[in-house]
């Protein structure tokens, strides 16, 4: 009887201590006790290339906006989007409304401006027939003067008749010089007129593809509207916004690569062509403009596109990755291991940033160095830790 | 000398300790409402924590960004940058949403953020920290999300390439956090066919769509689609500036919110969570009700399945106190296994919970105190029973 209670006793506590053994264990791993599971990773010599990140729009560096120069309504279109077209290609014509009529107007006036000259001209001979006639006359008379055949009066009413011919002939010519003018004038009207109609025609200012077709037969425009846009494809370039924070050393000639929205999986080589002067100040984003090097076929205007550039690289560069490093009380750092599981807060300077979160250490720690990449919570000063292989997954 | 207690317990000792099993798991249920409770505080102070701010900047007049809505214009931290005592301010943006993770979705609470910046996850289990401006992601591992996968959030695919944990909401949604401008885009940007029709409605609009004044559409057009919104500013103080002294002439001459971060914990946990807590507070004086009842009946039917034997105890002249001694000691056994049964299973169902469950030790403690207490308490009406048995019963029954 005694036995069997022994036996019961020492049962008991058996299940007493491992239920109380149970508890201590589960105080130990994952109460305030237990140290904090991390990953490290050694610091690393490693090649490293910086590279940054940038979402653009495929634009055409040349876009032609083509429309007339006065108000009017749109007579023909005669091309459409898509149309591949060459300089100088009638594109579409306005409406000239009255225009025609005005030309036939001022051709008739060119017309009387001859006849005018003609008369002019006409006028100008006769008056010389008469200064001719009235020359002799007078002569004729002042001989007989001479010799007192006439009467003195005589000879003056010739010598007046000559002279009243003389100022005829003046007053025809410039009747023949104004109706030359005359004659100028209508010349130019009907130039001016006939430039104008040249105006009423659309042309493709250079060789390109019609992108929009802003306006159809009928429509009324005013000055400075278009009836056509066209671009140059071959002057097609992404135009790419660059964080400011990480765009700071983005120059001309960069290598890039540029992965159209459409077609995710093929990148295409360029390079930066410019970066403008203008940084957009309310997105806090530089504007660079990236060329392809071979433009891809059937590309899109607005079309979205993320441009990696190239930024720099280095072939020899202390590496950790990103996600080691902190920012304690405004300074950077990385949290180093030390040989006891206990953390100390290192400071550290970096240089390159690498897209695949690789960062380039260029102070602060040495190769092997233990550095604390993934914790479970934040880490303090000489918290203890546990290097585990993984955090994720129970 | 021989422990009546113990004597008795050994005589049934599995009928004992299986009582003090099924005390326990209901213990435990208490421990585990008391753990919710305390997780949904620390719920918000991890918030907190982990933005890494010491003052918050919101809308003026608001309890934002956690507790109301709150929209300020994303220029306003350079303002702030310039105070004295301001080592870095942020912008930051909070979106609560539904996202698709492989054939079910997942409430997330998405954070736009700047990366290096305060907002920034302070800490990652596995991955890497967000490097391009745009299209990455770093997820809470309570999102289900693995390092590789793809999350669409409205227009654009996001690449998971970080995990994190304990990062969530005040209502404990896990965290999703994406580039600031990305995040601006999810928060006011529509869908395509929104964008399409608003398009289509402003055209239709015969003073925004003027015959004679070419260029005006499209220029209203682009200012429709402009976000220049973000929903809090999160500042960090340099060392050696207390918060209200930066906070005060931010709230007088920037004429916005802020907040310091015990004003801010306050708002979480007195305003945004008072309701629940109150409800769990009264679950727990139920429970606690209940169990005292529970103990109190137990204690009371083992000891009128012994009236037999505490007769013949009185009729060999055993003194009161010592039958008295006999249940009160067994009824705080019960108690001390149900204590450590119930703190032992609180802890092992506490990960499969959905949300946080925080068990503290002084939690613990206090229970501990509360439930002997209880069942000192409880004993009182088995020894009344016990006291008033007729010694006669054991000769007579």
């Amino acid at each position: 009887m005694a036995g069997r209670n022994w036996g019961k006793r020492i049962g008991m506590t058996l299940g007493a201590a491992v239920v109380l053994g149970g508890l201590v264990f589960v105080a130990l791993r994952s109460g305030p006790m237990a140290p904090i599971r991390v990953m490290a990773q050694e610091v690393r010599v490693a090649p490293i290339v910086e590279s940054v990140f940038g979402i653009g729009t495929v634009e055409a560096r040349r876009a032609y906006a083509v429309g007339p120069t006065v108000p009017g309504r749109v007579l023909r279109v005669n091309v459409d989007v898509g149309d591949a077209v060459h300089a100088g290609q009638v594109l579409a014509e306005m409406d000239p409304v009255d225009l025609e009529a005005r030309m036939a107007s001022a051709q008739a006036a060119m017309a009387r401006a001859d006849h005018a000259v003609d008369a002019a001209a006409a006028q100008v001979r006769d008056v010389e027939a008469r200064v001719r006639l009235t020359g002799r006359n007078l002569q004729r008379y002042e001989q007989l003067l001479g010799q007192r055949l006439v009467s003195p009066s005589d000879a003056e009413g010739r010598k007046q008749d000559s002279d009243a011919a003389k100022a005829g002939l003046q007053a025809a010519q410039a009747s023949l010089a104004a109706a030359r003018s005359d004659q100028a004038r209508s010349r130019a009207d009907h130039e001016a007129l006939q430039k104008q109609r040249a105006n009423l025609v659309l042309v493709a200012p250079v060789d390109g593809v019609i992108t929009a077709r802003d306006a159809e037969s009928g429509t009324t425009l005013v000055a400075g509207q278009s009836v056509l846009r066209l671009v140059d494809p071959a002057s097609l370039w992404v135009r790419t916004r660059i964080d400011q924070a990480r765009g700071g050393t983005v120059t001309e000639g960069q290598a890039a690569s540029i992965v159209l929205r459409g077609r995710p999986g093929e990148p295409h080589a360029g390079e930066v062509a410019r970066v403008e002067w203008l940084a957009d100040s309310v997105t806090e984003e530089r504007l660079a403009h990236v060329r392809f090097h071979t433009l891809p076929e059937r590309v899109s205007i607005g079309e979205l596109a993320e441009v990696t550039l190239r930024l720099g690289a280095a072939e020899q560069a202390l590496v950790i990755p990103n996600a080691a490093l902190k920012n304690e009380g405004g300074r950077l750092g990385v949290w180093r291991l030390d040989g006891e599981g206990r953390v100390a807060y290192q400071p550290v300077e970096t240089g390159l940033r690498a897209l695949d979160g690789a960062v380039q250490v260029t102070a602060g720690l040495a190769r092997g160095d233990l550095v604390v990449t993934h914790s479970e919570r934040e880490l303090r000063p000489d918290d203890a830790v546990r290097v585990a292989d993984a955090l994720t997954g129970r | 000398m021989i422990n009546l207690a113990v004597r008795d317990v050994l005589h049934s000792w599995s009928k004992f300790v299986l009582t003090g099993v099924g005390l326990g798991l209901l213990i435990g249920v208490t421990f585990s409402m008391a753990g919710i409770y305390r997780g949904m505080v620390d719920d918000g102070k991890a918030l907190l924590r982990n933005s890494g701010a010491d003052i918050w900047v919101v809308q003026k007049d608001t309890l934002g960004p956690y507790a109301e809505p709150s929209s300020v214009r994303d220029d306003v931290y350079r303002g702030i940058l310039g105070l004295p005592g301001v080592m870095a301010a942020a912008n930051v943006t909070y979106l609560t949403m539904q996202v698709n993770q492989g054939v079910k979705d997942v409430r997330v609470m998405v954070v736009g953020f700047e990366p290096g910046q305060p907002g920034e996850p302070p800490y990652l289990v596995a991955g890497r920290q967000i490097t391009r401006g745009h299209y990455e992601a770093v997820a809470d591992v309570r999102t289900g999300f693995a390092v590789g996968d793809t999350v669409r959030i409205r227009r654009h695919e996001y690449a998971v390439v970080g995990l994190t944990r304990r990062m969530v909401s005040s209502g404990g949604d896990p965290m999703l956090f994406i580039p600031l401008r990305d995040a601006q885009e999810a928060q006011f940007l529509k869908d395509n066919d929104a964008i399409v029709s608003e398009r289509e409605r402003t055209a239709a609009n015969p003073s925004l769509n003027r015959p004679g004044v070419p260029g005006l559409l499209e220029a209203v057009q682009a200012s429709q689609t402009a976000s220049r919104s973000v929903n809090a500013v999160l500042v960090r103080l340099q060392p050696g500036w207390e918060a209200e002294q930066v906070a005060e002439p931010i709230r007088r001459w920037k004429h916005l919110q802020a907040y310091t971060l015990a004003q801010m914990e306050e708002i979480l946990i007195a305003k945004l969570i008072a309701t629940s807590s109150k409800q769990i507070g009264m679950f727990l004086v139920i429970l606690a009700v209940v169990s005292a009842a529970i103990v109190s009946f137990i204690i009371y039917t083992m000891t009128l399945g012994k009236i037999r034997e505490l007769a013949v105890l009185k009729l060999i002249g055993t003194r009161n106190s010592t039958i008295a001694g006999m249940i009160l000691q067994q009824s705080l056994g019960l108690g001390l296994i149900g204590f450590l049964i119930g703190r032992t299973a609180a802890t092992l169902w506490a990960p499969f919970f959905p949300k946080y469950l925080l068990l503290l030790p002084e939690d613990a403690l206090s229970g501990l105190v509360l439930i002997m207490v209880i069942c000192a308490l409880a004993s009182l009406l088995a020894i009344r029973a016990a006291l008033k048995v007729d010694p006669a019963t054991a000769i007579g029954g």
